[in-house]
């Protein structure tokens, strides 16, 4: 085990002993003691920054279950670089940020640091996994342990519907990528991102025919993780959850898996002008959808979560146009596209978690979110409103913050796609930067009600429940950490460029080194009017805003009715479907039985033409059996017409006689005997139940005709007879009996051939025949002496 | 001639089972059913025996006096059953 290892299962083994500390260290605040964890793990990927920097990249591998390929190995490059990082370090601020947040008396933090670990340990584990198997393994973790955050305050209707709600969808998503791996497996033959992407490489696996459903199963699990559109209604929803788990999981690193898992198969599916096409496009659709419904919210963790989706939109579809430079490998234009995504994939975790951090402690210090009864708070909350203005100027792409540059990266893209030339991007590519500038300025339009809603104003204290204030310090480390750094790389972004962005790039590539330069100021170039433009029209938005914001009436929220209907609706109908056909009575499930049983061996017959008569080894009709079968066929269809119990008893008696008498016919005097008695045991029995029915139900009258039945039980008889005939006329090979004949004396010193059978050459059927008597008399005996028993207690 | 007589035989104890089939079938009370089931029974010992002979075998000569001695037990059974209602009374019933 390498040292690799260690660090992703270290959250999982620490999560064992956080329990023991709440318990016992009942003083400090159970927080403290995770903090050094991400802590040190975030120093740990520090430290290897430069070996990643080199383009290094090792593989740790840990057999595991070998014989099927799959092995706990792990990799280190430079996009698992950024992505660990990112995990840790803003782990590190959300644990620090929880301690103060989360009170240690009302809440259970043993639950809440548990499950937070575990995400963060299979967080680790997707970014780090070189198998796709262990992938999968950690993605589903990431999902459960995001539905045990989501419902961490299970006493609340919403936050129970919010944690089923992400549940199903994320694990419909990571269904679908299960799948995907598979189809990636058939073609490629290895669990191994490095070995798949290498094998991709040297022979496209384009033509396959399980390419393009392979892709679509990927692409349906990132989408679901990464809140894309249609899939991103489980995000507004997730905002249930305590605000640390919304800045962490639901801002920085959960939603971030799909992103890293596209990036991460970029190099296996870029080649294909659908992946280009599908990402970009959902990713832009996600971008504009996402800011135009993000200004409808009130709540202000609504916004944040409908502007989390914009971005991820955003860097989904920069990522889909990335894809493009695989098609130019001199060129450097289309490169610049993942560089933004990678780019704006560490800014946006930055910033928004500062924001919803923000909103944590308006929540905490004014006891509301609702930004209609926020006002004026600039006054009270004076550093909480600094930081909260770097970070929605940041988000909404202003300099000098890192949102500004990776937004003009965004746009320099979006523009440079219009001159590829493949897959039909010069005619429909010009929507895609028009998409891109519109969701640019709604962007801008509700960062700046995220600050300036609250904030600006006059203040009104009485409107709200608690007396506000300003936060205490331990809450404010963390935001202002994280704006800090997007203060720090808006002003110096080459310090993130060459060490670790560019490595991350080349990985998604899997070129050579990227010589990556951020500028600020590059000119009056296109980009820079779009900016421009965003901000005059997005002031303009802001500033009428009352005037049409009324458009939204004339969108209803259609996805997330759809949803409910799919849960709530689609269970009531399924459950009166069943109710339909499991009603309870034997009869119709006999029914479906039979006619089952019927519709398949008819149809089978009939496909397979299997309806054979063969007459020439028939032996010929002696007049007793003429006779025997008379008298059987008269007592059968009696019992069918008997009007009551008793002669039905008496037929039924009748005709086993009569079989036993064919047996004496068909010379088997051991059956003979042994069914004369059977038979005469059994109905005696009869003639027990039939004393013990109860009175009122002993209606003497003929069974009721029903034509189903008939149908049914005479369709049965047909079908059995047809394959009886069949199966007669079929002998393949002869018998084996003159074994039996020869050697019942010579070998197993009788002459009884059939008790020979049965007790010497197949003794071991007939023990087990013996158990079966055995285990019914125990059974009559029992249901007989228990019921007594259970009589004797009541009476007690 | 002996075969013929066999076949004769057999086919005159046959029809007699059939009408005892009718009385089973037809017949107006309980008991009436039961005596013509026991005379079945005892037409089942003629028919076997019969057949042996025609089969030539002497492997059926059991089923014969099991036949015998089952009709003999469902007669009874059926007859204790239709004075008392039960065929096998329990200890306390006596008294």
């Amino acid at each position: 085990m390498s040292i690799l290892h260690w660090v992703v299962l270290a959250p999982f083994l620490y999560a064992i002993i956080i329990p023991i500390l709440f318990t016992y260290m009942k003083r400090v605040h159970t927080g403290w003691f995770i903090l050094p964890l991400p802590f040190l793990l975030f120093i740990y990927f520090c430290s290897k920054i430069p070996t990643t920097s080199q383009l290094q990249t090792d593989v740790f591998t840990l057999t595991w279950i070998p014989s099927i390929g799959i092995d706990f190995s792990l990799m280190l490059d430079g996009l698992g670089m950024l992505f660990s990082l990112l995990i840790t370090g803003i782990g590190t601020l959300v644990i620090l940020y929880s301690i103060f947040y989360l009170d240690k008396a009302k809440e259970k933090l043993n639950q809440f640091y548990v499950y937070l670990l575990l995400f963060m340990g299979a967080m680790l584990g997707i970014v780090l996994s070189d198998n796709l198997i262990v992938l999968y393994m950690f993605w589903e973790i990431t999902s459960i342990s995001s539905f045990l955050l989501i419902g961490f305050w299970n006493n609340r209707r919403n936050s129970r519907n919010g944690a089923i709600k992400s549940m199903v969808i994320t694990v419909f998503g990571g269904l679908s990528l299960l799948a995907g791996i598979i189809l990636l497996y058939l073609m490629t033959g290895t669990f191994q991102i490095s070995e798949i992407i290498a094998s991709v490489q040297q022979n496209s696996i384009m033509t396959d025919p399980l390419f393009i459903l392979a892709m679509i199963c990927v692409l349906l699990g990132a989408f679901t993780k990464s809140a894309q559109f249609p899939f991103h209604i489980w995000l507004p929803d997730a905002m249930e959850a305590p605000t640390p788990v919304s800045a962490y999981l639901h801002s920085a690193t959960m939603v971030k898996a799909g992103i890293y898992l596209v990036a991460r198969l970029s190099p296996v599916f870029a080649v294909s002008g659908y992946w280009l096409w599908l990402v970009s496009i959902v990713g832009i659709v996600t971008l504009i959808y996402g800011s135009f419904f993000a200004i409808k919210q009130t709540d202000l963790k609504g916004i944040l979560a409908y502007s989390t989706i914009s971005q991820l939109g955003m860097i989904m579809s920069l990522l889909g146009i990335g894809a493009a430079g695989v098609h130019y490998e001199s060129e450097t234009t289309y490169y610049i596209a993942t560089a933004a995504a990678v780019f704006h994939l560490l800014n946006h975790a930055t910033f928004k978690g500062s924001l919803f951090m923000v909103v944590g402690i308006i929540d905490h210090e004014t006891g509301t979110r609702d930004i209609r009864r926020l006002s004026g708070l600039m006054q009270v909350m004076p550093i909480t409103f600094t930081i909260s203005i770097i970070g929605a100027f940041s988000m909404a792409g202003l300099p000098p913050f890192n949102g500004f540059l990776s937004k003009e990266m965004f746009f320099a893209s979006m523009l440079n796609i219009l001159e590829f030339n493949l897959f039909n991007m010069q005619t429909w590519g010009l929507l895609l930067p028009i998409i891109a500038w519109i969701g640019s300025i709604f962007t801008f339009v509700y960062s700046m009600i995220l600050v300036f809603k609250p904030f600006a104003g006059a203040f009104k204290p009485e409107k709200l429940a608690t007396k506000p204030h300003e936060a205490p310090i331990g809450m404010l480390i963390s935001p202002i950490i994280l704006v800090s750094l997007v203060i720090v790389i808006g002003l110096f972004p080459d310090l993130v460029a060459n060490t670790i962005l560019s490595p991350a790039i080349s990985s998604i590539y899997g070129g050579g080194s990227y010589d990556l330069h951020i500028y600020h100021w590059h000119g009056f170039q296109p980009e820079l009017f779009m900016t421009i433009g965003v901000i005059l029209a997005g002031i303009l938005l802001y500033k009428t805003r009352e005037k049409w914001t009324t458009i939204y009436r004339v969108f209803p929220t259609i996805l997330n009715r759809l949803y409910d209907i799919l849960r709530f609706k689609t269970e009531g109908s399924f459950n009166s479907l069943t109710n339909r056909y499991m009603v309870g009575s034997l009869r119709t499930y006999l029914i479906y039985i039979f006619s089952f049983f019927v519709f398949i061996l008819l149809l089978t017959m009939i496909l397979k033409d299997g309806f054979t008569s063969d007459l020439s080894n028939l032996a010929p009709i002696g007049a007793y059996e003429i006779g025997l079968s008379f008298v059987l066929i008269i007592a059968t269809i009696s019992i069918l017409f008997a009007k009551s119990r008793l002669t039905s008893i008496i037929l039924l008696g009748a005709v086993g006689y009569t079989v036993s008498l064919f047996y004496v016919v068909f010379r088997a005097p051991d059956l003979a005997l042994t069914q004369l008695v059977i038979e005469t045991v059994s109905v005696a029995l009869f003639l027990l139940c039939f004393y013990h029915l109860p009175k009122n139900a002993r209606k003497k009258e003929s069974i009721p005709f029903k034509l189903s039945n008939a149908i049914v039980s005479i369709l049965v008889g047909l079908v059995v007879m047809l394959i009886a005939i069949s199966s007669y006329s079929n002998k393949l090979f002869g018998s084996i009996a003159e074994f039996y004949v020869e050697n019942t004396y010579k070998k197993a010193a009788g002459e009884n051939m059939v008790n020979v059978i049965l007790v010497d050459f197949r003794g071991f059927d007939t023990l087990f025949e013996i158990a079966v008597l055995a285990i019914a008399s125990i059974g009559i005996f029992t249901m007989i002496k228990l019921r007594m028993g259970g009589k004797k207690s009541e009476n007690k | 001639m002996f075969q013929l007589i066999m076949n004769a035989s057999l086919l005159i104890v046959s029809i007699s089972t059939i009408i005892f089939i009718y009385r089973v079938i037809k017949g107006p009370t309980t008991p009436d059913r039961v005596v013509a089931l026991d005379a079945i029974g005892i037409n089942l010992v003629a028919i076997t025996a019969i057949l042996s002979v025609v089969l030539n075998t002497s492997a059926f000569l059991e089923v014969i006096l099991l036949i015998g001695i089952l009709a003999f037990i469902g007669t009874i059974a059926f007859s204790k059953y239709l004075e008392k209602g039960v065929i096998i009374d329990h200890d306390n019933d006596n008294n």
